[in-house]
């Protein structure tokens, strides 16, 4: 295939391609004019790296039928293309929170060179910036305007009373009391969903032009068309939940920045926050975990299934081994044994963000190691089928080494395998996620993630009156995410599985 | 059979060889024994000879592979791989950080952990396959549609939700069964209730899931078609035909599981406060006792592999078409 043709196959990912190319340069140019020190996580290279990889993939994909036509299946599921809104949605969040970088500090001497604060920020945090800095001093209920607890309040008088206090930034801008809110908060949502409706229906408009336009109709019959449902793709159920997405968008601005939505937790921070910053953690298990162990699954499932004979005794060995050690035990030897090691080398991390970030990523791994034998035996069957088959044979007869085979003709044969398996995987471990850190075997107690939340929350249940809105914002953060993903690997499995497709 | 057995027995033999080494490295090597004591000790300003005591307390205070000052057969024994690692094999765990003999310890905490786990899987089970029945029974309508979706969100719900929402509703508003806690012998019914209850409830979406699947693929095969064609009602065909057939994968499956009954669940024991095998495993994680972890992944494996071998020897019991190579 000559470059030109390569060029006109692949014209949407080129485009893609490119937009991200300028979004990237753009942030880094804002960065140097604002004067702002780029931070690079290693999570966020590899998150950086996972998106370079999918884009690859996708103009793999773009040009072979076999990965095409399912995708092209995939998006005719309105479950699936729902999900995908959903999902793409919160990688949105998980991206803006993946560029760190450190604010200058606010007093500059003039000679010396620039110099950074301590705090290192996010893009995520500059824009929910009223939120993250509204800091209650202890718990508060969500939309209120007074604490949860009672204090000894000295009035102007010099008389004390037993009161709940005033917030100082909860419902800040009604009157001393409070008074109002209810009437405030209803007003806010009223023009939140008008706001919604309003952006939503620009974008609205724009798409059925754009529909309009390539099929060749009049508007209106486009619209009828979108709104009956009788569309190619299920646009009436995409715009639906762009439509949530906005909604979602709209009412944080709203409201977010003049109530605190979930209220406030133990140390007075904003529970909405802390859930919107938990969702790249829960990206970063969901995703690096399958990217670590990718390779050696497929390596070796491959190897396994392809040469049999001792190598493949080995592998099996080595995966029956490793699976038969219980997963949850491995992993918490494997992050002991990882604290010793970090307590012993303290120095060798220069922030505890740094820090936390590579127990992060070790955490992957090791989820990694326990969670790649399943793929890898998969593999390893499929691959026993194909060696048999005639191609292979040919190629083997016409002296093709096997690097080649393996490469052209059984990796591409294997790939929906493996994409199903990421897909599978993703929800799972972002539930697992929750687990561990329950456990205490998690990530580091000091990151934001939904299983801090629910850890430190489970000591709030005892409480009376209960603290239950850190818990229901963690649940309800990851239920939505974990239910897209679900639907969206439910839709792609059906789309990948021949045998299913057969079947209806 | 009996020659196949011996030989399935065999080829675990390795494979727990395999577990033992991989937590000796882990847990000797990676991290040696003087890191432990520092670990135990306190990080900072911890004497030498402080290490050395907490060394000989626990029985680390010897040479990881090889012993040359020892006469004969010890330079080998008398190492912390053979009195630590190579005694796991006949069960001989040690004694934990706090002195307790773990080999009797666990025997004590077996029992709670299987209280939990067994009606657990039963009751589970039998709630499973009637679910996934009526999903295939009434399958393209909306029950079945609406069954899965059902299952979906169940299956999106983390656990902890549904123990910490189980709790909240059935113990703290309801005042049905206490909150946590646990009894001996007929008293323990109370607190097993809602565990179970909410182990059920946790596993029901996936698995469901699962056997409508498996049901459906048995629905559609060639005998199915047969047994309708003789004019046997549907539910005849569904007991007596797709239900017998779809059991072979669901219980081959399952089977790998029952010998890890006896682990328990780490979540529900904690949260339950069930003086079980997962309460325990949880316990010496937050205390870092690394004996108690090591001996409880060696025994988890040892019950996985016992769970492989039973596999093999069920599948050849339920399903004669496997022939015994």
């Amino acid at each position: 295939m000559t470059v030109n043709g390569f060029l006109s196959h692949n014209r949407t990912v080129l485009y893609t391609a490119m937009a991200l190319l300028a979004v990237a340069l753009c942030l880094l140019l804002i960065m140097l004019v604002a004067g702002l020190k780029p931070v690079y996580l290693w999570t966020d290279l590899l998150i950086y790296l996972l998106l370079v990889i999918a884009m690859l993939f996708a103009a793999y994909a773009s040009q072979h039928e076999h990965l095409r036509s399912p995708w092209l299946r995939v998006r005719h599921s309105r479950l699936g293309m729902m999900s995908v809104v959903i999902l793409l949605a919160y990688v949105a969040i998980g991206l803006l929170d993946s560029v760190h970088f450190r604010p200058p500090a606010a007093h500059q001497e003039r000679s010396t060179a620039t110099t950074y604060t301590g705090e290192v920020l996010t893009i995520l945090d500059v824009l929910l910036q009223p939120i993250s800095s509204r800091v209650e001093r202890t718990y508060s209920a969500p939309f209120a305007t007074h604490a949860y607890t009672k204090e000894t309040i000295e009035r102007p008088d010099g008389t004390q009373v037993r009161d709940f206090p005033r917030l100082e930034f909860g419902g800040a801008h009604l009157g001393t009391q409070g008074e109002g809110a209810a009437r405030d908060i209803a007003v806010n949502v009223v023009i939140a969903v008008l706001a919604a409706l309003v952006i939503w229906a620009v974008h609205a408009y724009v798409i059925v032009l754009v529909l309009a336009g390539k099929h060749k109709t009049m508007v209106r019959d486009q619209v009828r068309a979108v709104a009956g449902g009788r569309t190619e793709l299920p646009w009436r159920e995409i715009m639906l939940t762009v439509f949530l997405v906005i909604l979602a968008v709209t009412l944080t601005v709203q409201l977010g920045a003049k109530y605190h939505i979930f209220g406030t937790d133990k140390v007075g921070q904003d529970v909405y926050f802390q859930a919107l910053k938990s969702i790249r953690t829960g990206l970063v298990i969901g995703t690096l975990t399958t990217l670590i162990m990718l390779p050696f699954a497929v390596l070796f499932g491959i190897m396994a299934g392809y040469f049999r004979g001792w190598i493949d005794d080995v592998i099996q060995y080595v995966y029956t081994t490793l699976n038969s050690i219980p997963g949850i035990l491995l992993i918490a030897a494997a992050v002991l044994l990882l604290q010793v090691y970090m307590e012993r080398n303290a120095d060798a991390f220069n922030t505890t963000l740094e820090r936390n970030d590579l127990k992060l990523l070790f955490l992957c791994m090791i989820l990694g190691i326990t969670s790649w034998t399943g793929l890898c035996r998969m593999l390893r069957g499929e691959s026993l089928k194909l060696r048999e088959m005639d191609y292979i044979t040919a190629a083997t007869a016409m002296g093709v080494r096997h690097m080649v085979i393996i490469t052209r003709h059984i990796l591409p044969n294997v790939m929906h395998i493996v994409l199903i398996a990421i897909v599978l995987d993703f929800s799972g471990l972002v539930l697992a996620e929750a687990v561990l850190s329950y456990v205490g075997i998690g990530v580091d107690p000091a990151m934001n993630s939904w299983g801090n939340m629910i850890n430190q929350a489970r000591f709030e249940m005892a409480r009376d009156p209960m603290v239950w809105w850190s818990l229901l914002a963690a649940f309800i953060f990851m239920f939505i995410l974990v239910l897209a993903a679900n639907l969206f690997s439910d839709a792609v499995r059906d789309a990948f599985d021949p045998r299913l497709r057969a079947r209806s | 059979m009996i020659a196949y057995i011996i030989r399935r027995i065999l080829y675990a033999i390795p494979i727990l060889i395999g577990v033992n080494l991989i937590t000796f490295a882990l847990f000797f090597i990676v991290n040696s024994p003087d890191d432990m004591a520092r670990m135990h000790l306190g990080m900072k300003r911890v004497t030498d000879e402080a290490i050395v005591k907490w060394k000989q307390d626990h029985g680390y205070d010897r040479p990881l592979v090889y012993n040359g000052d020892q006469p004969g057969l010890s330079k080998v024994t008398d190492t912390i791989f053979f009195q630590n690692s190579v005694r796991l094999f006949v069960f001989d765990f040690g004694v934990a950080d706090n002195g307790r003999d773990i080999g009797f310890d666990i025997s004590q905490r077996m029992w709670p952990s299987l209280a939990i786990a067994l009606p657990t899987f039963l009751t589970g089970l039998l709630v499973y396959i009637t679910f996934a029945l009526l999903m295939a029974f009434f399958r393209a309508t909306y029950i079945d549609v609406w069954g899965v979706i059902l299952c979906v969100m169940l299956m999106s719900v983390s656990g902890l939700f549904y123990i910490i929402g189980g709790q909240y509703l059935i113990s703290k508003m309801l005042h049905l069964v206490p909150i946590s806690g646990y009894d001996d012998g007929v008293h323990a019914f109370k607190f097993l209730v809602l565990p179970v209850l909410i182990g059920i409830v946790g596993g029901v979406g996936g698995s469901s899931r699962w056997y409508r699947t498996i049901f459906l693929e048995e629905i559609g095969k060639d005998f199915v078609r047969t047994a309708r064609a003789k004019g046997l009602r549907e539910t005849t065909v569904l007991f007596r035909h797709v239900l017998k057939n779809g059991m072979i994968p669901i219980l081959t499956g399952v089977v790998v599981a029952i010998p890890l009954l006896f682990i328990g669940s780490l979540i529900t024991e904690s949260f339950f406060g069930i003086p079980g095998l997962g309460s325990y495993t949880i316990d010496a994680i937050g205390s870092q006792d690394f004996a108690i972890v090591r001996s409880m992944v060696f025994l988890g494996s040892v019950l996985y592999i016992i769970g492989l071998i039973l596999t093999d020897i069920s599948y050849t019991l339920v399903d004669p078409r496997i022939r015994l190579q």
